[in-house]
């Protein structure tokens, strides 16, 4: 393989490992500070004890977040030299901005949180916690904006051999990552939800601890349903966004291959790129597809045939993620709705096949984020900033295709190895329950 | 304002960056390659490591902003750099990533095997980051092997990992670990109690001397090595940095052999900001030099972003820096206390 092949997988594999820690970590340490507030609000412990049991889930997920996020920075030089050159006046800004504005933030107030319980004051304990949630949740408004004009690139002009940012508000405003940027939160919410509910039923279902898990699983059920009807919705939108500045994208994404007025979608299909068409086509929903993308059910839709081959995506692997993303994103939106059905009801810890399945989900939202960033970054492709830079220019000229193949190699040991044992440990810890005694923390909280 | 303007402020907020995550990832390391032989038993190693346990994630933070800095304010130096450094980077980022997750996974599990492990784990991934970033400091100041073009947008390295490993490269590599052995072992000294913070404390002057001979080694050997003088001599006022730098050194002994360690600790810190505000000026108005080639130099210059983006990027540095270090300082005042072992075995959530 080459050093252009062997980077992608690379960054594709750091990438979608730091996404598997990212979303856990955006949703959870709000529903955290959530649970902390109902604390300093009512005075019930129950709420302590579920801000330190959830709290710790958090932390342990958060560790590996940060760690694979250093990867990130680092890539995009080391690999991506051509492209970090080209670019980085306009895509190293929310870079730096990140770091400063958010990051700072976010790292000193996690640990104030953590060591600061019988240091400070509940609401200066309370506030770290929603400074470094807020911060977290800026952190991935500005890389997705970042991430957005490479999808969308606006407010550059091409000089002086590279691109040169001339508006700074229009890469603030770009409405691609306000859009990306609500729909990916939103999807870390219900993440984090689905998480809490999965673990929540799998007490209920052993009997333990029933009024706290109960209470969890209740909160839960709300923000899944919310979150992932709002998944749903900023999908929608972001569809549109798609069809509209990235044509080839949304062909490859559907599957289309001739350009056509009053387009209908197929609910079962395959692509067959080599002949260019689709092998097979099922129950076909008339004008659907025109009215996803444009909201017009006459509207003309761009097929992949418009696009030379060399500028297609591959179709196959943007199809079915795209369509593993919806399915699982749709199950989500009727599993948390039976979610907050059951558990508004009396009995919930009767409901085991319910609360079987719930446990089954678990994985259900993570899998739908990984097939998510499949769908946008591979949906990119040829490009690395859609229409101005392709992938295959962006490489670093220094490196050998040996040493991304070591790398390569040494990242797959090495987050292979910590991925087992943060998994390991985020289950030691759900399955453990929570703490029983917090009167050391109350009673000096009392006193600070 | 001019341009040149603005990229001479960032070529000072760029030192100030690394000056700055030198100093305070300096201890963090320092204590945790040092922990090893500074912990007699699980509970001090505890101690040592609940003493950056609040803050050592928050200081990595200035790496990330001195790299994203680089990248907005240098793009050109950021892309070359990163990449011909390719294989050096690799291995100080695996180290960062190790040490990042042994903090947080140490404690969870209690089992004799799994903490001996991440005690290892701790101890080689703060000593490679240490030596390392040493390494490649003192390969930027005495220039890599590269013929930039930068009218044909044509870059060539001819470098390698093994070429790094020179003489004045791995002699800026033990003058880093001996910086951040001494700057850590004396902030254990003042962040711990009783036999562990004398402990910590003998180690720190007994480390001086070495320490003095290496600074004294490096500043003479950066002499024919490098061309960093060539600034010094034209501008005789900047020695007044390089002379900071020594009489800190010297202070701290000054200071540790009275038992006044939290003024040693302050001498240390200016230490390292000093030593690598030398390098800095030295390089002005290089980031990185070229050792083969002068006009393929990468200059604040040739590599620098445009004008806007180096004045937005100003703004949010007027705003951000002086906010960040005043919640730091904050969070430093809260966490002021040492730790001792009472503390880590009375409390479920320190590490």
């Amino acid at each position: 393989m080459d050093v252009v092949t062997l980077s992608q997988l690379q960054f594709a594999a750091t990438a979608m490992f730091h996404w598997i820690f990212v979303p856990l970590t955006l949703g959870l340490s709000i529903l955290t500070a959530w649970m902390e507030t109902r604390y300093v609000t009512t005075g019930d412990e129950t709420w302590l004890r579920m801000t330190k049991f959830w709290g710790k889930l958090f932390l342990i997920n958060f560790a590996l977040g940060v760690v694979t996020g250093l990867t990130m920075e680092f890539q995009f030089g080391m690999n991506w030299s051509e492209y970090s050159r080209y670019v980085g006046d306009i895509f190293g800004a929310p870079l730096a901005i990140e770091a400063t504005l958010a990051f700072f933030l976010e790292s000193v107030f996690i640990g104030v949180w953590i060591f600061g319980w019988n240091k400070i004051s509940k609401k200066a304990h309370l506030t770290s916690i929603w400074l470094a949630s807020v911060a977290t949740n800026v952190s991935a408004l500005i890389i997705l904006l970042a991430n957005a004009w490479m999808q969308k690139p606006v407010g550059y002009v091409l000089r002086n051999n590279r691109a040169e940012m001339n508006d700074f508000l229009a890469v603030l405003t770009n409405p691609y990552g306000w859009i990306k940027f609500t729909h990916t939160l939103l999807s870390g919410y219900a993440l984090a939800a689905f998480l809490i509910m999965g673990v929540s039923a799998w007490h209920l279902l052993r009997g333990n601890e029933i009024d706290f898990f109960k209470r969890s699983f209740r909160l839960a059920a709300v923000w899944a349903f919310v979150a992932s009807i709002g998944v749903g919705l900023t999908g929608d939108f972001h569809a549109v966004e798609i069809a509209r500045t990235q044509p080839s994208k949304f062909a490859a994404m559907e599957s289309q291959w001739e350009t056509k007025r009053g387009v209908g979608m197929n609910l079962l299909l395959l692509p067959d790129p080599v002949r260019e068409c689709n092998a097979f086509e099922q129950i076909c929903i008339p004008n659907a597809l025109s009215m996803l993308a444009f909201h017009d059910p006459n509207a003309e839709i761009k097929g992949l045939k418009e696009f030379p081959k060399d500028l297609r995506p591959l179709v196959t692997p943007t199809f079915f993620s795209f369509r593993m993303m919806v399915g699982l994103g749709t199950l989500m939106i009727l599993a948390s709705l039976a979610a907050i059905f059951l558990s508004r009801r009396q009995g919930l810890e009767n409901q085991r096949v319910f609360l079987t399945i719930m446990v089954c989900a678990i994985p259900a939202p993570y899998l739908a984020e990984q097939f998510g960033w499949l769908v946008a970054e591979l949906g990119r492709q040829p490009w690395i900033v859609y229409g101005v830079l392709k992938t295959a220019d962006a490489v670093s000229k220094s490196i050998s295709a040996t040493q991304v193949a070591l790398s390569l190699l040494g990242f797959t040991v090495l987050y292979g190895l910590l991925g087992a044992i943060d998994i390991f440990l985020l289950v030691k810890y759900a399955k453990k329950g929570p703490d029983k005694d917090l009167s050391a923390i109350i009673n000096v909280q009392g006193r600070a | 304002m001019d341009v040149s303007v603005f990229q001479i402020i960032w070529f000072v907020l760029w030192g100030v960056l690394w000056a700055a995550y030198f100093m305070l990832d300096g201890f963090v390391l320092g204590t945790g390659f040092l922990s090893v032989f500074l912990a007699k038993n699980d509970t001090e190693k505890r101690v040592l490591i609940n003493t950056v346990g609040p803050v050592w994630d928050g200081n990595e933070v200035w790496l990330v902003t001195a790299g994203g800095a680089t990248f907005a304010a240098f793009p050109t130096t950021y892309a070359l750099m990163f990449s011909n450094l390719y294989s050096a980077l690799l291995l100080l980022l695996f180290a960062l990533i190790v040490r990042g997750v042994s903090f947080e996974f140490r404690g969870k599990l209690e089992s004799t095997t799994w903490k001996k492990a991440w005690d290892v784990a701790i101890c080689i991934s703060s000593f490679l980051p240490a030596l390392l970033f040493g390494v490649a400091f003192g390969n930027i100041f005495k220039g890599i092997p590269m013929r930039n073009d930068f009218a044909a947008v044509n870059f060539a390295y001819d470098g390698t990992l093994i070429g790094l490993l020179n003489p004045y490269g791995l002699i800026t590599g033990v003058l880093f670990v001996m910086l951040f052995a001494v700057h850590g072992s004396i902030y254990a000294a003042i962040k711990t109690t009783g036999d562990l913070s004398k402990r910590s404390a003998d180690l720190a002057n007994k480390l001086w001397l070495p320490l003095l001979v290496v600074a004294v080694l490096f500043l003479g050997y950066t002499y024919p090595a490098t061309r960093l003088y060539d600034n010094f001599f034209k501008t005789p006022l900047l020695l007044v940095i390089p002379v900071i730098a020594v009489a800190s050194l010297i202070m701290i002994k000054v200071f540790a052999a009275i038992n006044e360690y939290y003024k040693a600790f302050t001498f240390s810190c200016l230490t390292i900001v000093f030593v690598v505000f030398t390098g800095v000026a030295g390089l002005f108005p290089n980031l990185i030099p070229s050792n083969i080639d002068p006009a393929s130099n990468l200059t604040i210059y040739n590599s620098s972003s445009s004008l806007l983006t180096l004045q937005i990027m100003t703004v949010v540095a007027l705003i951000c820096v002086p906010t960040v270090i005043a919640y730091k300082i904050w969070v430093y005042r809260i966490f002021r206390a040492r730790v001792s072992n009472e503390d880590v075995l009375g409390s479920p959530e320190a590490y």
